[in-house]
């Protein structure tokens, strides 16, 4: 019944065996215990579950577990490095960029990929960059103030 | 961050609660794991409205996994859920109130409805089960529109609601506004719809039961804005158990925004469970199951008119709404579009009388109940959609209308039953106007019709009532619970502060704000104050957080506990400097003999308190920390002016909002930062009533429509502008602290600006008339139907 997989997650080795149909998400809350990375929706969009992939932001809900074998996972838990925040965290904490905290690790972590992949971008790429990520408390506009902050710290 | 003169209220100091939030370390009811826990799914109605003709779960109860399986026959003793607000009909008679069974008994009401309880070893094995389970149906009609359930010949829900029918109340003087109409020089009439939402907070709802077989006593994690309220109702009104058997804990919880101040069945058919099967349950709904069963907000139909004299001033007012309840009463369902709705009508003006009329109505949906504004957004909609009208109608300029009807003298009796304390409207909508710049529409609007775009102006003045109280007038008024806040200070012996407050955070940040008053009030640093909330087992109690209430009320009670704390550190701080208690000043967190040097800190108080060697032991009690009770004398009411810009591409009826301005007077304000973050959150929730959301079910089937993020529209970060705020000040005159509330007033204010704004700008096309939400199909189709009649 079980499948075994394997892959780093966070910097660190893992190996399971899992049932087949375990979502990437699920195997990451349950197996591994990171409860950081949260369900919001059962369609693919609330973007509650995004992490990195192989470096990309991929919405974990939307993978099985197997699709990650060997691959490289960070989720919330492995951004803060010695126990400071990543610069987007930082940001997100000064501009006040959440509230109840649900949408948050989602949210960081697609902001991180979206200015990896625009560096430069203005309110409004950062506005259609974080369609795929919902969030019911901020409105967004602390959220666009805190990627620009974070994107500017992170070019430093 | 250090301390000023007025200390840390009213500086923008950054969450103490960020830190676990933004490295995962939050720990929300689902990422609590128990030992040995098992899973639960429950078995929901495919249909609308059906009897139940058997079911059988022998099938399921043999799958893999399974540890249990129970349908409604066997909650015997269990009582259904209950209402907390009883409202009386104009005849006398009390509302129906038809039993709301945790788990269905012989028929089902809405999609959704919870027939069964399937509880596995995995949350897969449980789902997996639930589909085994067989139930033989027999398919009703459904009816989920609130005037078409009052309409004879409706599909009959319940049989203790004849014709549907909840209650039909009233409020205002009737004679004083039929009086007012006939010597009216000109009266506007209007209907709206005020559409059905779903909440949505984005941690969907979970609940985590346990029954602890030494003590008999049960454990209850659950995703709620108040757990001593779930605990009263759901031990004392349905499980039948004593309440200290009963620890209710609401960690972490991701927004609630109303949903999840109720009391639901889920939770409460697993803390009845956990004993039965000796194992803790777990239960989290998919998203799938919030759109279908989560408490929905709104949903009314109106009718109202206004009475004007020549020069626009308001002479009177009639509205007549019809409002749903959905397929059971849920918690505080009754109140919402009555005593949180009729009352409200005044809006910020002065119109002499008013009369409402309000229906209620069962229909074959989910329950509606509080959602963020609850009442107040409809009762603004209405006002200030219909002042709008008014203006328009008599060539007056739409600030104008508004400045002409203010109420300016305080405190104001309005005709609706409610006494605003303080305000400044003239303050809040010059504010906003200087936002929105107001002065440079013309020329935006000219720029906008030169590129082929419509653009309009909308306002919208409104105001809310926070802090639901006083208590007594509550009782009198139907209300089935009390309206106080507690807060307890402990003092530890080295100085540092414990705040147990019965408020509960979702969101809104209180573990920071209360820290701040209190770390004021002391003079100690903010770091020395933790704050703790959201568990019955440590907070002695609390009616949660809901209605924009947890600054005025819970913040205050707290207040009330650090007097007491400061009049006991001055009595031991009179004994430690011999001399007279009256003597003993306290300030910057030192306790001083008046006009001289001598003093003791905060912290030597503290110490001595708890190490008694020398101290008044015949006189006072060892220790420092006190516990207060703060019953309102009055509602708070915050109020403000809102000015929506849109601007309208006419060949696809989009809608885009370029600017939106609001200037809003909450009272004094703690923390500035969180405030506007509150208002932000309002706004869009507002914006997207007015542009973007709608609950729909099929009218034939009762189908919920819209049961997903592919068919309800969320607000988006590409959906909404970067807002402009600013704030005004008149201390609330109510509580200590001259705070009113702010969590509400984006969600209350923005729907009429924005649909206002709308309205104007397709003013030029002919259109008179929309409804929420304007979306491009109906603003488009608006547009057509103009150009069609023209
Ligand atoms: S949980 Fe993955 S997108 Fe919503
Ligand atoms: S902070 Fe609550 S959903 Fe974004």
């Amino acid at each position: 019944m079980g499948i075994a997989i394997s892959m780093t997650v966070n910097g660190a080795a893992v190996s399971a065996e899992i049932d087949p149909r375990t979502l990437l998400v699920d195997f990451l809350r349950v197996n591994l215990g990171l409860t950081g990375t949260h369900v919001g929706c059962d369609t693919a969009q609330c973007g509650a579950c995004t992490i990195h992939l192989d470096g990309r932001a991929v919405k974990a809900c939307n993978l099985l577990a197997l699709q990650a074998n060997g691959a490289k996972v960070t989720t919330i838990e492995g951004l803060a490095g010695n126990g400071d925040l990543h610069p987007m965290q930082a940001a997100f904490k000064e501009c006040h960029g959440l509230q109840c905290g649900f949408c948050t690790p989602g949210m960081v972590m697609s902001a991180i990929d979206l200015v990896q992949r625009h560096p430069g971008a203005d309110e409004a790429t950062i506005r259609a960059q974080l369609e795929g990520n919902l969030c019911r408390c901020t409105g967004y506009h602390n959220i666009v103030k805190a990627v620009q902050q974070g994107a500017a710290a992170m070019s430093r | 961050m250090g301390a000023n003169e007025s200390g840390y209220i009213g500086q923008s100091l950054r969450r103490k609660e960020d830190r676990r939030f933004l490295t995962g370390a939050g720990q929300y009811t689902d990422d609590v794991t128990l030992p040995h826990q098992t899973h639960a799914y429950f078995v929901r109605s495919p249909h609308a409205h059906a009897k139940i003709r058997s079911i059988d779960t022998s099938k399921a109860a043999k799958a893999p996994g399974v540890v249990a399986i129970y349908t409604g026959g066997d909650l015997e003793g269990v009582g259904g859920l209950p209402c907390g607000w009883l409202i009386t009909s104009v005849d006398g008679t009390p509302m129906k109130e038809p039993p709301h069974p945790v788990l269905a008994k012989g028929k089902v009401r809405h999609v959704g409805d919870q027939v069964a309880l399937v509880v596995a070893e995995t949350r897969n094995q449980a789902k997996d089960a639930a589909e085994l389970v067989d139930v033989d149906y027999e398919v009703l009609p459904a009816v989920t529109n609130p005037v078409e359930a009052l309409a004879p010949g409706a599909p009959q829900i319940h049989d203790e609601a004849p014709g549907n029918h909840c209650y039909t109340w009233a409020l205002g003087d009737k004679g004083a506004v039929d009086a007012a109409f006939a010597k009216a020089a000109h009266v506007t009439k209007l209907d709206l719809v005020n559409n059905r939402l779903i909440p949505n907070a984005i941690e969907p709802r979970a609940a985590l039961a346990s029954h602890s077989a030494s003590d008999d006593s049960y454990t209850l994690y659950v995703t709620s804005q108040n757990p001593h309220v779930e605990r009263l109702l759901m031990a004392a009104f349905v499980l039948g158990l004593p309440e200290h058997k009963l620890r209710v804990i609401a960690p972490d919880v991701g927004g609630g925004f109303g949903s999840k101040i109720y009391l639901y069945a889920e939770e409460t058919a697993l803390v009845w469970a956990s004993k039965r099967v000796g194992r803790p349950i777990k239960w989290v709904a998919e998203r799938s199951e919030s759109f279908l069963t989560d408490a929905h907000g709104r949903d009314h139909v109106t009718h109202a008119e206004l009475a004007l004299d020549k020069d626009g001033r308001f002479l009177a007012m009639r509205v007549n709404t019809t409002a749903a309840m959905g397929a059971y009463l849920s918690t505080f369902a009754s109140c919402i579009p009555t005593i949180l709705y009729a009352t409200l009508l005044a809006g910020q003006y002065t119109t002499p009388a008013i009369h409402c009329e309000v229906k209620a109505a069962f229909t074959n949906t989910a329950p509606v109940d509080a959602y963020r504004g609850a009442g107040r957004p409809e009762a603004t909609y209405v006002v200030e959609r219909i002042v709008r009208e008014a203006a328009v109608e008599m060539g007056i300029a739409q600030d104008e209308i508004r400045r002409r009807n203010f109420i300016r003298t305080f405190p104001y009796q309005t005709p609706v039953a409610l006494m605003y304390d303080t305000g400044n409207y003239d303050q809040t909508l010059d504010g906003a106007s200087e936002l929105a710049d107001v002065k440079g529409f013309t020329a935006r609007k000219a720029e906008a019709a030169k590129r082929g775009k419509l653009r309009g102006l909308g306002y919208s003045s409104y105001i809310e009532a926070c802090g639901l109280a006083p208590s007594n007038i509550a009782g009198a008024l139907g209300a089935r619970a009390g309206l106080f806040e507690a807060g307890q200070v402990r003092v530890n012996p080295t100085g540092s502060v414990t705040v147990f407050t019965g408020s509960h955070s979702h969101g809104q940040g209180h573990e920071t704000t209360f820290a701040q008053i209190v770390a004021t009030r002391l003079g100690i640093p903010v770091d020395n104050v933790d704050v703790v909330h959201g568990d019955t087992g440590r907070v002695a109690f609390g009616m949660g957080t809901y209605g924009s209430r947890s600054l005025a009320v819970g913040g205050t009670a707290i207040v009330k506990a650090l007097d007491k704390i400061v009049g006991k550190g001055r009595k031991i701080a009179a004994h430690l400097l011999e001399a007279a208690e009256s003597d003993i000043e306290f300030k910057d967190g030192k306790f001083t003999v008046a006009g001289t040097d001598r003093s003791k800190t905060f912290g030597e108080i503290a110490l001595t308190a708890y190490v008694p060697h020398n101290y008044p032991l015949d006189k006072l009690e060892p220790g420092l920390d006190e516990t207060a009770f703060y019953d309102p004398t009055n509602f708070t009411f915050p109020a403000g002016t809102h000015i929506c810009e849109v601007e309208i591409d006419p060949d696809t009826g989009v809608v885009e909002v370029v600017r939106f301005s609001a200037c809003d007077d909450f009272g004094n304000i703690v923390n500035p930062m969180i405030v506007e973050g509150q208002v932000h959150g309002g706004l869009t929730q507002g914006i997207g009533q007015a542009l973007l959301e709608a609950c729909v079910y099929d009218p034939e089937s009762g189908q919920l429509l819209t049961g997903s993020y592919m068919d309800y529209a969320m607000p988006r970060a590409d959906d909404v502008p970067s807002y402009q705020v600013s704030t005004r000040v008149t201390p609330c005159t109510v509580n200590p602290l001259g705070t009113k509330g702010c969590g509400e007033a984006g969600a209350i204010g923005s729907p009429p600006a924005l649909i206002n704004a709308v309205l104007d700008a397709l003013a030029p096309v002919g259109v008179t008339h929309l409804d929420m939400p304007a979306t491009p199909h109906r603003v488009w189709q608006a547009i057509q139907s103009a150009k069609a009649a023209a």
